[in-house]
């Protein structure tokens, strides 16, 4: 016990760990401001305002074709070509009508809780996330780069005990961060649809969904951090994890994307790991393969593939095993010199 | 006396594909008694922090026992971790804790009391810099605070790997004090340096390594002692003398070096004779003085890395025990 809380008194002291999570408050704190600056109440007097911008907007309309009409009128009567120009019969049938001129396009923005904050928690998620891969690389890797690891095995001679125990001080670190922040993060949020926007048709049903959502933020902040703490271990230094997220970025969202479209494979997109992140927040994720249809022929439904959140929990998740096994069974054996 | 250190046979073997086999200890044996301050030497490459590391569960072994305070390792190490502070090669800390915060969260992992803190922070002379960062300090003071996190547990014994590397001459003597006071407290000190006239002044035994092999151990007396080859100096009342004394020592079969002012000789097992033996010759010495050795040449006689003018030795090239005075830099280096 005494070393998993030095543990967390380590990674609470360190520069790093602090300026990241200033940056991510800072940076969740910006979003929240300019929503809250952008979305405006739809109060009575603002849709009534927007209703007689439409109205006006609409009247404009009635009389610029009604001009029209007579111009074209006229220049027929000169015998000039008017079609080209006015449209056939100068336009009559084209006269404006009142549905065409929306009131809900004159309206400011106004945040809609039980529509958009699904949205706003992926945003959260893949905010904390990155925060995760840093600390939980940071943490290791530096431990590892400047010999503290090989100083505190010389107190602690256990080393699955001693990796274990850090990474179990990251994994308990993001799991605070990400509650406290979240709960921030939906205050707020929450806070802006009711002065700002509508929390209409927020049921118990909408905050369930949200709460599901938010555990798989949950599960895939901690998977970062698991994964970059593993990777920095691996290499004995932050560098090694921050290589292979730019590796494998490349690699996953670049070169497998020319290659399978050079190739021309179906679904491409199923090898590469943006599909599984997007499926992993929206539930599902359906990839188009718009090759399968020849157009020209007439009308043609493309062929699709469903990629589910369960199909990204099974890639996700056995990564992050392989990764973390790889990295213990490599600390039980390696020399540390 | 008991042993708190033993080590027997160790045996450690580096594969590489590139580069062959090499062995970075090859059944080297070493063993530290309770109380002593014990000075472990060896040129650089010879095994020293190989064997450290070892001994304290960094580097597995590939064959050997070790066993310190009577428990064998690395079994029981987490047993005697408590009872073994250790620094091993350069003091390594993070860069951006304080001393202070560094010391304070090996304590907690240690379960040692904070109060320790300030007392091995006082005992190594940090008190009034533990709230600077570590990355301001200089190299001597990154020493002293690796000696006092080694400190901190009050260990009974204390394995120290270069403690002097970068102190200034006020602190290599405050160091070794401190070695001193700490081993008439009781506690077993293991001492790794390169500072060979330290390493003479304080440590009651020495172990030398090379190639991953003991070449010599004991009290430091007897080592200087076995190697001292009975050298001494001779000085005559009449200098123009020194030419017949040398023929006289000569056919007596003393291996005579002359020079200007004063003979050298060698294999004299006692000094007495030559006088005697001058005298009866009407030959009067004025000095007689027995030629003591000190660590440094013993060290460069037994490992055979004294410098040769003109030569570059490279860092495998030491002596293997059973082959004195000739270098072995095939036999434990990549390739062998």
């Amino acid at each position: 016990m005494s070393l998993y809380v030095t543990e967390l008194r380590r990674l609470a002291k360190r520069r790093l760990t602090r300026v990241m999570l200033i940056l991510l408050v800072v940076g969740l704190a910006g979003i929240v401001t300019a929503f809250a600056f952008s979305s405006h109440k739809l109060s009575p007097a603002v849709i009534a305002q927007a209703q007689a911008e439409s109205d006006a907007n609409f009247r404009d309309a009635l009389r610029e074709w009604e001009r029209s009409i007579v111009e074209c009128d006229a220049a027929k009567a000169r015998g000039e070509q008017t079609d080209e120009r006015y449209g056939p019969n100068c336009g009559r049938d084209w006269k404006p009508t009142a549905d065409m001129f929306d009131p809900k396009w004159n309206l400011p923005y106004q945040f809609d809780f039980r529509a958009e904050f699904g949205d706003f928690i992926a945003v959260f998620a893949g905010a904390v996330a990155l925060f995760g891969f840093l600390v939980g690389a940071s943490f290791v890797g530096a431990e590892w780069s400047t010999g503290g690891m090989m100083n505190l095995l010389l107190w602690r001679p256990k080393r699955l005990t001693v990796l274990g125990t850090k990474l179990a001080a990251v994994l308990t670190t993001l799991t605070g961060v990400t509650v406290v922040l979240g709960a921030l993060w939906t205050l707020a949020f929450w806070l802006i649809a009711n002065f700002r926007g509508t929390t209409a048709k927020v049921t118990s049903g909408v905050w369930q969904s949200a709460g599901i959502s938010g555990l798989r933020a949950l599960a895939m902040i901690l998977a970062a951090g698991a994964v970059a703490f593993a990777l920095a271990s691996l290499g004995r230094h932050t560098a090694m994890a921050l290589g292979v997220a730019v590796g494998a970025g490349v690699v996953s969202e670049i070169g497998i994307r020319i290659a399978t479209t050079i190739a021309g494979v179906r679904f491409g997109d199923r090898w590469v790991l943006s599909t599984y992140a997007l499926a992993w927040f929206q539930k599902q994720w359906t990839l188009v393969d718009y090759r399968s249809c020849d157009f020209v022929q007439g009308q043609c439904t493309p062929k699709e593939m469903l990629v589910t959140w369960q199909d990204s929990a099974l890639v996700f998740g056995i990564g992050t095993v392989v990764v973390l096994v790889a990295t213990f069974w490599m600390m039980r054996r390696r020399d540390i010199t | 006396m008991s042993a708190v250190l033993e080590i027997e046979g160790l045996r450690k073997t580096y594969k590489s594909r590139r580069r062959g086999v090499r062995n970075a200890l090859d059944g080297f044996d070493m063993r530290v008694e309770a109380g002593q301050v014990h000075g472990f030497l060896g040129p650089n490459g010879s095994g020293k922090t190989t064997t450290l590391r070892t001994l304290l569960g960094l580097i597995q072994p590939d064959g050997g026992r070790m066993a310190i305070l009577g428990h064998e390792v690395p079994g029981a190490l987490p047993a005697v971790a408590g009872q073994v502070g250790a620094i091993v090669e350069s003091p390594q800390f993070f860069p951006h804790f304080s001393a202070r915060d560094t010391l304070s969260l090996l304590a907690g992992a240690g379960d040692v009391p904070a109060v320790r803190v300030d007392e091995v922070l006082e005992l190594v002379g940090l008190r009034d810099r533990a709230g600077e960062r570590v990355k301001t300090y200089s190299l001597g003071m990154k020493q002293r605070l690796a000696v006092a996190s080694a400190l901190l547990k009050n260990p009974k014994l204390l394995i120290l790997d270069e403690p002097a590397n970068g102190l200034d001459p006020g602190g290599i003597r405050e160091m070794r004090t401190l070695m001193r006071n700490l081993a008439e407290s009781g506690m077993t000190v293991v001492l790794s340096s390169h500072i060979l006239g330290e390493i003479q002044l304080i440590c009651d035994e020495v172990t030398i390594i090379s190639l991953g092999r003991r070449v010599a151990a004991g009290p430091v007396e007897q080592v200087l002692a076995q190697h001292s080859h009975g050298g001494v100096r001779v000085r005559l009342d009449a200098a123009e003398d020194l030419a017949a004394a040398a023929e006289l020592l000569d056919r007596a079969g003393v291996a005579v070096t002359r020079h200007p002012d004063h003979l050298m000789l060698a294999g004299v097992d006692k000094p007495a004779t030559v006088s005697r033996l001058l005298a009866e010759q009407h030959l009067y010495v004025s000095e007689l003085a027995p030629v003591s050795v000190d660590l440094e040449s013993v060290f460069l006689e037994i490992t055979a890395t004294a410098p040769v003018p003109g030569q570059h030795r490279q860092v495998d090239q030491s002596a293997k025990i059973g082959e004195p005075g000739h270098t072995a830099g095939t036999t434990g280096g990549w390739g062998a």
